[in-house]
């Protein structure tokens, strides 16, 4: 009986090694003091919804996502020189919401092909605004409440915008690939890319305000890790 | 040749520039909040007929914009009726056609606006702001020419206006109209500030463009800068604007030394030249206080109406200036 356990844990180990796919994983961090943010204050308060909801205590932007030991938010890593191996029109749809007259989240990654919902929790009129380069351009109503709206992008783009002109203080950044090597690094600066074959790779951390580094590695059997350090100077 | 001024006439035309100037303003208003798209449907506005909006609606940008499309449509109809107007009351046939430009101008504006709006096209905010300023110097000028002085000068003694002086202030105009071009260009950017110090530009007199300074502007821009990040091309575009609003001073500054020297303190065009300099000096000071701000909407917009300003300002200059030069004959 034990033995039999034995076999089969390592016969899924092998499964595992034969399939040939590990996690990439890595955690970002910020070394220096950013930039502080801009208040929506002197926007938010002329606006009747936005100066209830928030009550005198407005939101600021958020380009420095920042943790107490330099963990740094809203990176986007990605794997370099793959294309065509998008699998985005099976992929689970991502949601992005507006709520209180802010994205949430306002940092996206999605594949081509892959469905992105725009919801709208608010109360009253967004126009959902988004300002490609490589995609085209569109602009839609979306009144209080009203019905989700649906986005797919044909072609990989960094950062494409979202913004609402009603709120110009109204951003999303949403990155498009035409593959699955990719992830956001999380509020503790740790990002996972899952199942990467093994091989060599550029690896490339891009950061909105911070530019891009990048790294060569080698991802084995059982994934591989890599750290990355932004500076502000 | 027989025109009989026309009071009433000339008032509506004169209202009609007035509107024109206003909804100059509140088309800067648009731009300054960064409203222009806010609104994405057109004619309709959010699926209503644009005159049944309702005023709950009118939240953030969408008041701005809004209200823009409605001014708009008041001064549509003004010129409609003051091209009818003039067609059927005034003797001069070169005035119907201007009437009737004047017609087909705003009809052209108005489409323009809705295009950009329907085709996402941000850029056609540049044209759009273009035509805005050359149709108020049109609106502007059938209000000279249907004014008292101009139709009654005829039968006064005029005095001559050098050709140098004429041509100085026509070309320093011109040079204005660029200069538009150029701020509109700025403008539709969407960028935030290219360059957020003034009188120096990142420190320097003329600062690096390289792609290293550029990132490195970008990194440590002052927050509030919420557009996309800057390039080159926007710092280059905005040193050209304060090179081109430096000519442009010394030139409004020469005019009114030159007619000072030429038609003497006293005569109403060198004061309306005085007026032109008092006006750049404004400007400049806007110019700065725009930066200053870190582009404060209502501080911008006057930038806005006081450059229209000054464009309309030399274009009467001008205008009046070869009047009276003819009619001195
Ligand atoms: C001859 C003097 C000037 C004229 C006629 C002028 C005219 C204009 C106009 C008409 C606009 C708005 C364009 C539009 O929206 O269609 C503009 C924008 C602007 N001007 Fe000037 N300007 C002058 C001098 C200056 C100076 C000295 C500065 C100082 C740096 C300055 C800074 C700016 C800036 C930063 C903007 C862009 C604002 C934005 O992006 O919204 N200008 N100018
Ligand atoms: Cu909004």
């Amino acid at each position: 009986m034990k033995k039999s356990l034995l076999l089969l844990a390592l016969g899924i180990f092998a499964m595992g090694r034969i399939a040939g796919a590990g996690d990439l994983t890595g955690t970002i961090s910020l070394k220096g003091t950013p930039p502080a943010e801009a208040s929506f204050a002197s926007k938010m308060q002329d606006d009747p919804n936005c100066s209830v909801l928030y009550a005198g205590k407005y939101p600021t932007t958020r380009f420095y996502v920042v943790g107490a030991n330099g963990e740094l938010a809203d990176v986007v890593v990605s794997l370099q020189g793959i294309s065509g191996k998008s699998t985005g029109a099976s992929a689970a749809p991502v949601t992005m919401d507006q709520k209180g007259a802010l994205y949430v989240p306002q940092m996206v990654a999605i594949q081509t092909g892959q469905k992105l919902i725009v919801k709208n929790s608010d109360t009253f009129i967004h126009n959902v605004h988004t300002t490609p380069t490589a995609n085209p351009e569109s602009n839609q109503v979306q009144m209080g409440g009203g019905a989700d709206l649906t986005y797919t992008f044909d072609k990989p783009e960094m950062f494409l915008k979202f913004k609402c002109d009603v709120h110009p203080w109204m951003f999303a950044w949403v990155s498009v690939f035409d593959h699955p090597y990719f992830a956001l690094s999380g509020p503790d600066g740790k990002f996972t890319i899952k199942n990467v074959p093994p091989g060599k790779y550029t690896l490339a951390a891009t950061h909105r305000k911070l530019g891009t580094q990048t790294a060569e590695i080698e991802v084995k059997d059982d994934g591989a890790a890599q750290n990355f350090t932004f500076e502000v100077k | 040749m027989n025109q009989k001024y026309n009071p009433a006439l000339f008032w509506f035309a004169v209202l009609n520039a007035v509107a024109t100037f206003l909804l100059i303003g509140l088309g800067g208003l648009v731009t300054s909040h960064e409203a222009g798209m806010s609104v994405p449907d057109w004619p309709t506005t959010y699926g209503y007929n644009m005159f049944l909006f309702p005023v709950d609606k009118w939240i953030g940008g969408i008041f701005y914009e809004h209200s823009h499309r409605l001014l708009a449509s008041v001064v549509g109809l003004l010129t409609t009726i003051l091209a009818v107007w003039l067609w059927l009351q005034d003797s001069r046939k070169w005035i119907h056609w201007l009437g009737i430009g004047a017609f087909l101008l705003v009809i052209a504006q108005g489409i323009l606006g809705g295009l950009r709006v329907r085709w996402q096209l941000d850029w056609l905010g540049v044209p759009h702001g273009a035509v805005a300023q050359t149709f108020l110097v049109l609106t502007c000028s059938i209000a000279l020419f249907t004014s008292r002085w101009w139709i009654h000068s005829a039968a006064e003694k005029q005095i001559y206006v050098p050709r140098g002086l004429r041509s100085h202030v026509l070309y320093v105009t011109i040079l204005i109209f660029i200069q538009l071009l150029i701020a509109a260009t700025m403008r539709h950017q969407h960028a935030g500030l290219a360059i957020t110090d003034f009188p120096l530009a990142y420190g320097k007199i003329w600062p690096a463009t390289t792609p290293e300074a550029i990132a490195h502007y970008n990194a440590t821009r002052p927050a509030g800068t919420f557009g996309n990040p800057i390039t080159a091309f926007q710092v280059n575009l905005q040193l050209i604007h304060r090179l081109v609003a430096y000519t442009i001073f010394l030139g409004v500054a020469a005019a009114a030394g030159l007619a000072r020297k030429k038609l003497g303190g006293r005569d109403p065009l060198t004061k309306f030249a005085v007026f032109w300099l008092v006006l750049l000096s404004l400007q400049i000071v806007l110019g700065a206080a725009t930066i200053w701000s870190n582009k404060a909407a209502d501080v911008t917009t006057l930038h806005v109406m006081v450059g229209a300003s000054a464009l309309l300002t030399g274009m009467l200059w001008w205008l009046v200036a070869q009047r009276r030069t003819r009619l001195a004959g």
